[in-house]
Parts: C-alpha cells; sequence; structure tokens
C-alpha cells in the first residue's frame, strides 16, 4: 500500500532521522575526505593547499606500493579458500533438512566474536616457544615456524586465522542460497545416472551461481579493507613484510599526522574496491546463469 | 543394494568432516578459557596444560587491577546498547518510509543510501575524527556512538522486508482511522521481527567489537571500550598471555550469549539480499 493524502507528509518523520545523521556523519566526512585530500594539514599548522600533490606522492611512495601488493596478496589466498571451505561445508550441511542450534552456534562463534579477542587468540596459539600449534606439530615431529615473526609465514598466518573466523560466514551465506535451489533438479540428475561431482558442476554450481558472486563481492570488498588481524597479529611486520591499505591510512594520519595524504590514500581504496566490484559485475555473463 | 555402501561411506564422511570442522572452531576458544584459569608462569611450561591442574580466578582480579575494567565494560554496554536500538530504529522507520510513501525525490533518496554504502568507512574516518577534535568530543561516548547511528544497510534490508509485506494488514488500520505512525509501530514494526531480529543481532557485534572507529577517537580509559582495552593489554603486558586470554573471554563471550539466544529468529535469506558484514 501507499499512504496518500494529508498522510503523505509523514515521510518526512519517517526517513528524518536516518537521514540527518547519515548527511552529518557520513555524507559531509566523504566530501569532506575528497577536499582534504588536496591539503597538506598535520592539525596543528593551517592547512595548505596542494592540488593534487598527495596523489603525485602516492604514485611514488614505496611503502604505500608495498601496502597494496600485501592487501593484494592477502586476497589472493583468502578468498579462494575461504569459499571453498565454506561452500564445501555448505553442500555437507545442506542434506540436512534444518541445520540444528548447536552447529550454528558453533560455526558463528568466530564470526561473532570481536577481531581483536580472535587475533590475540591466535597471537597466543601460534607463539614459537610456548603456542599450542607448534607444540601439537612437534608431537608430530615438525619442528614448527615461528609464525608471526617469519617472511611468509607471517602473511600466512594472516590468512589461516582469517579463514578459520569467516568460514561460518561464508557457509551460511551459501547454505541460503543451496536452499533456494529445488531438489527435483538434483533428483532428475540422479535418476539419469549422473554421479555427485557431474551433479555439482552441472545442476548445483550454474544455479548457485548468483549467490556465488554476491558472495565474492561482499568478500573482495571486506578483504580489501582488511586492518585489524593485522594490527594485531603481525603489526606489519615482520620487516613490514604485512603492511596493508587501511593500516597505512592509520599509520599515517596517527603517527605521522598527515591528515590529507591519509585522506588520499582512503579514496585511492575505495577506487580500488569500486573498480574490482565493477568488473565483477561486468564479467558475470560470462559464467553467471540466473534462473527463469 | 551394492550401490547404498558407496552412499552410506560418503554420509560417514561428511558426518566426520563437519565434526572435526566444527572441533576446529570450538577448540581454540576452550584453549582461550583454560590459559584464563592458569598462572602465567603455568602457561609458560612445556608441554601446556591443556586442562588447568589448579584452575584460578586470578587473572580476572588482575584485570581490574590493571585498568579500570569495570568502567570499560560499562562504556561497552552503554555504547553498544544505545547504538543497537537507535540503529534498528533509525533503519526501520526510513525503511518503512522509503517503501511505503511516493514522494518527489525518492528516487534520489535511495541513489544517496546505495551511493554510501559503497564508500568504505575508511574515507570517513579522517574527517570524523578531525571534526571531534576540533569541537572537543574527544575522549567522550558520543563520539563513539554518533556516526554509528545511521545504517544504509538497515534502510535497505527494512525497506526490502516491508515492500513484501502484504498491504491487508495496514489498510485495516488505516481504515480505522490510525496515523501512518501508529500504523508503523502496532502493526509494521511488530511483523517486521525477522528483520528486527537478523539487523538489530548484526547492529549489536559491529558496536561491541568496533575497532578502528574507537581506536582513532577513545584511547583514554574514560572512553575506552573493550576491543581497544584489550589490544592496549596485549601492549602492555606481552608475556602475560593468561590476563589477555580472560580479557579475550570477557569480550567474546556476550556475543556469543546474545547470538545464541536470538539465532533461530534470524533469517539468512534477508543477509543473503543484502550482503556486507
Amino acid at each position: 500500500m501507499t499512504w496518500l493524502g494529508s498522510s503523505r507528509r509523514w515521510w518526512i518523520a519517517f526517513v528524518g532521522p536516518s537521514l540527518l545523521m547519515l548527511v552529518v556523519f557520513t555524507v559531509v566526512p566523504i566530501v569532506a575526505a575528497a577536499v582534504l585530500s588536496f591539503y597538506e594539514w598535520d592539525l596543528l599548522t593551517p592547512p595548505q593547499f596542494i592540488g593534487l600533490g598527495n596523489f603525485i606522492e602516492l604514485a611514488g611512495d614505496d611503502n604505500f606500493h608495498a601496502a597494496v601488493i600485501h592487501t593484494l596478496t592477502f586476497i589472493i589466498g583468502y578468498v579462494p579458500i575461504v569459499m571453498g571451505i565454506g561452500l564445501g561445508l555448505a553442500l555437507l550441511l545442506n542434506r540436512r533438512s534444518q541445520m540444528s542450534g548447536v552447529s550454528r552456534v558453533v560455526f558463528f562463534m568466530p564470526v561473532v566474536s570481536a577481531w581483536v579477542a580472535v587475533a590475540l587468540m591466535w597471537r597466543w596459539m601460534l607463539n614459537s616457544r610456548f603456542g599450542v600449534v607448534n607444540w601439537a606439530l612437534d608431537l608430530v615431529g615438525i619442528d614448527g615456524p615461528a609464525w608471526l615473526y617469519e617472511r611468509g609465514w607471517a602473511m600466512v598466518s594472516v590468512i589461516a586465522a582469517s579463514v578459520w573466523k569467516d568460514a561460518g560466514f561464508v557457509m551460511i551465506l551459501f547454505l541460503a542460497g543451496l536452499q533456494t535451489i529445488s531438489k527435483d533438479y538434483r533428483e532428475a540428475a540422479e535418476l539419469d545416472g549422473a554421479s555427485a561431482w557431474q551433479g555439482f558442476w552441472r545442476i548445483t554450481f550454474p544455479l548457485l551461481s548468483p549467490a556465488v558472486l554476491l558472495v565474492s563481492i561482499i568478500l573482495l570488498i571486506n578483504s580489501f579493507q582488511v586492518f585489524e588481524q593485522v594490527w594485531i597479529l603481525t603489526e606489519g611486520g615482520p620487516l613490514g613484510s604485512t603492511t596493508v591499505v587501511v593500516e597505512r591510512i592509520v599509520t599515517n594520519a596517527f603517527s605521522f599526522g598527515r591528515m590529507g595524504y591519509a585522506a588520499a590514500m582512503s579514496w585511492v581504496l575505495f577506487a580500488l574496491i569500486f573498480g574490482v566490484t565493477l568488473l565483477q559485475t561486468h564479467m558475470q555473463n560470462r559464467w553467471v546463469h540466473y534462473g527463469d | 543394494m551394492a550401490t547404498r555402501a558407496p552412499v552410506q561411506a560418503g554420509r560417514w564422511f561428511g558426518a566426520a568432516v563437519i565434526i572435526a570442522s566444527g572441533a576446529m572452531m570450538v577448540l581454540p576458544f576452550l584453549w582461550t578459557l583454560s590459559s584464563s584459569l592458569q598462572t602465567s608462569e603455568s602457561l609458560l611450561q612445556l608441554p601446556p596444560q591443556l586442562i588447568p591442574a589448579e584452575p584460578t580466578l586470578d587473572a580476572y582480579r588482575e584485570l581490574t587491577e590493571v585498568m579500570p575494567f569495570g568502567r570499560v565494560v560499562l562504556n561497552s554496554v552503554v555504547v553498544t546498547m544505545v547504538v543497537t536500538v537507535a540503529q534498528v530504529v533509525t533503519s526501520a522507520l526510513a525503511g518503512y518510509g522509503l517503501a511505503r510513501f511516493e514522494f518527489r525525490g525518492r528516487q534520489a533518496l535511495l541513489l544517496l543510501y546505495l551511493a554510501t554504502l559503497m564508500v568504505p568507512a575508511q574515507v570517513t574516518i579522517v574527517p570524523l575524527f578531525i571534526g571531534m577534535s576540533r569541537l572537543g568530543q574527544l575522549n567522550t561516548l558520543h563520539a563513539l556512538i554518533l556516526p554509528m547511528v545511521a545504517s544504509a544497510f538497515g534502510v535497505f534490508l527494512f525497506r526490502q522486508y516491508f515492500m513484501q509485506m502484504p498491504a491487508a494488514l495496514e489498510e485495516a488500520a488505516a481504515l480505522d482511522g490510525a496515523s501512518p505512525w501508529r500504523t508503523f509501530w502496532s502493526v509494521a514494526f511488530p511483523y517486521a521481527r525477522p528483520a528486527v531480529a537478523t539487523f538489530g543481532i548484526l547492529a549489536f557485534m559491529a558496536a561491541w567489537n568496533a575497532y578502528l572507529w574507537p581506536l582513532f577517537v577513545a584511547r583514554d580509559e574514560s572512553a575506552m571500550t573493550l576491543p581497544v582495552g584489550l589490544a592496549s593489554l596485549h601492549g602492555r603486558f606481552q608475556t602475560d598471555w593468561n590476563l589477555v586470554m580472560a580479557g579475550s573471554v570477557i569480550t567474546v563471550v556476550p556475543v556469543i550469549i546474545v547470538f545464541a539466544i536470538i539465532q533461530r529468529h534470524i533469517s539468512t535469506g534477508l543477509l543473503l539480499g543484502g550482503g556486507s558484514k
């Protein structure tokens, strides 16, 4: 229904509070960040207009380039693994008619927990001398590395902790997608003698492809913003080998007091996210199958 | 019958994988709990005591000594409750307004909400920080709460839900002469309970777990929330893992309990429709 007549002006009362807060605390700051990115400002002296100076400096900033590369490395490791595990778990759990409350809570415990707490738990478990991970590896005769203090292993640790935390979230999204697929399709395929493998790739996956696209977009947007697990687990180390884009923004704004430069970085981050999302939706015709 | 055996084996294998994965999810939490019940000395022994031989609450007691822990917990509770209620109410109202009213500029408003949804939160953080510090609001609870009140995601989620609501329910109320405001609170909002539960738990989690924005504006103990306090604990007491794990337990247990209570009312279909954590 639609409210008409004298009732129609009520829309202001409904939309007003949300709109006011959105404009003051989101829209204005977004515009301010755009303006700020053309200034040099340390909050102590008056801001100075420097045109494209911040962006030109960014183009030649080796630390920023490294952070972009580390962010992409994280994405390339994390997104396919968490999607694979999440989809696998969803397929296994989908056979039961309904997911029990216990299994929902179990797989969602890491998802609902604060990243700060989860990262500290992993930091303790991955402790090179007294951590349970290296102790367990030692039991089977493997000498575990100093996970968070060795180049390479530090990023592996960040990716592993992230997959552990988000697998349940991805699983639940795929379960919601799977539940929209009628059982008739799969049963028809089974009657025709298709193997489980064929059934998955020919029937389930094409029908699930809109959900796969959506999940991959959500994961990519989120993982470009990777920060907390890195900040707590490795602090960008060892030797700056796990610095990421958001960590650069925080460090420049906070530690170096470079507000304009940090704002310029945040716009580059937005451009990266926007570009990749656009590319994904653009390429969907090639593999995403919308039912009739 | 010959084909049944592999199917059975496959079922057992599937169940084994699920149980093993479930154990992988739970064990780190159990170890965290176990660590929090030990002394820092007993944690620095090999092999580790998986089950504490002499469990002690010393770590929890010590937490209240190294920082005003009660204050930090209270800050988290206040911020989370205010943000959750404010996000649910403003989003439900706006979602209803955008679903059930036709007015000039509605399309433009929808586009505005959509646009803010696409810009990552990090873009707004630097200007918000400057604004809060200019207004002398650093290290206050307002600075933590106000920027988290409006949720474009919530508005879309509720709008989608109200657009699917059968009109007959509200028409009956409208015929009885109820204003749109009364109709919303007596008919539409109760009807949207699954959306309230789903979005409410997301808002609750986001507020309780928030770290990046509080890290900017609330580093002082007077306004500090649990995640910031917990992270600072690690910096100060590098080796006191029992203390850090006790703080982690206190940070994660409330969210897990709230989730366990509400989970049966959560609609995952709504999540897939809207996206984003």
